[in-house]
């Protein structure tokens, strides 16, 4: 149970340098009138990040496109249609492990 | 927001809202707190690495790169820009908190992750009070498991062969898929937002041709705001 001293240094850069964009706009927007065309940005920037995050972990694989072999994308469409319908973040997630899980135990 | 209209939240509320993100975060937490152990590092450093970087993606990153034996500021300057999409996430939130000090507003980003952000953007409309309340709840639960997921992760990872089988891998993607529907669902702008939505994908689809991951999420996620804004009358 050690920590090493280049642990310790590599802790304290990575830690500051994820701290400073957390933090930085909450502190500073809070106490600024933002232009209408910022705030406007900024409404749309929820479902963008949310939709690119969808998109990197359904189409890609580690750093490259998920291979056309793996059946894995076809879990999307049960766990896009479960939130829709029922607007429950637990259901949501069920159903995409439990769908996974079927395509990697089912002879396809 | 009409007084009258205004719900009150809690700590309480926030914690309860964080359990449909338990899962998908135990999972991604345990598989980085294998990779952290193969790349040698202690359970008390896992357990540092999990409580001031607490970064998904930027701690397997991180454990990549110890093992490849990259230097301290390779490490350090790869996880700024692995991490640089909270900038976006912060600044889209911030508006929410404005009525709350800079105290507080610092102690809410400090926790920020996706989906506490995605959960608070699904949740807050701007006039709930004591939001701050409920995000500390949302933000410490969050963080506990993600911990206590690495530390586990560490401790038994060599006894589970093959997690891949239990699909576990894949809550964290039915999680950002829930989560982006949630905000769908409760903005009720549907054209627009189908339009953000094909913004989103096919500019992450375009921006991974030449750029890693992480960059052509930010990249994608700026295209489709900015094509979401000026699309607004």
């Amino acid at each position: 149970m050690s920590v090493s001293r280049e642990f310790l240094w590599m802790l304290i850069g990575t830690a500051v340098v994820t701290f400073i964009p957390r933090t930085l706009p909450l502190i500073l927007i809070s106490r600024l009138k933002l232009p209408g065309y910022v705030m406007k940005f900024l409404k749309h920037v929820p479902l963008a990040v949310m939709t690119a995050l969808v998109a990197q972990a359904v189409l890609t694989e580690g750093e490259a496109w998920i291979s056309p072999d793996n059946l894995e994308w076809a879990a999307f469409i049960p766990t896009l249609a479960v939130a829709l319908l029922t607007r429950s973040l637990l259901l949501t997630v069920v159903t995409g492990v439990v769908c996974t899980a079927l395509l990697a135990w089912l002879p396809l | 927001m009409d007084r009258q209209m205004a719900v009150t939240l809690s700590f309480r509320q926030g914690v309860a809202d964080c359990v449909p993100t338990l899962l998908g975060y135990l999972s991604i937490g345990f598989a980085a707190g294998v990779i952290e152990a193969t790349a040698g590092m202690s359970l008390l450093e896992i357990g540092l690495l999990s409580l001031f970087l607490y970064a998904g993606s930027a701690q397997f990153i991180t454990a990549g790169m110890v093992m490849a034996g990259a230097p301290v500021a390779s490490i350090v300057v790869t996880v700024f820009f692995v991490n640089l999409r909270h900038l976006l996430m912060s600044a889209a939130i911030a508006p929410k908190f404005a009525a709350y000090s800079p105290l507080r507003n610092l102690l809410i980003g400090a926790q920020l992750t996706d989906e506490t952000f995605g959960v608070a953007a699904g949740k807050l409309t701007g006039g709930e009070r004591h939001a701050d309340r409920w995000m500390f709840g949302l933000n410490v639960t969050a963080h506990a498991n993600w911990i206590a997921a690495n530390l586990l992760g560490a401790l038994l990872g060599g006894w589970i062969a093959d997690p891949e089988r239990y699909g576990l891998h894949y809550a964290l993607p039915a999680m950002f898929i829930g989560l982006a529907a949630m905000i769908v669902l409760q903005r009720k702008q549907y054209k627009r937002d189908l339009l953000v939505i094909a913004c989103a994908v096919g500019g992450f689809a375009l921006a991974f041709i030449w750029l890693p991951g992480y960059m052509a999420v930010m990249a994608a996620a700026v295209l489709a705001a900015i094509v979401g804004a000026v699309t607004e009358r």
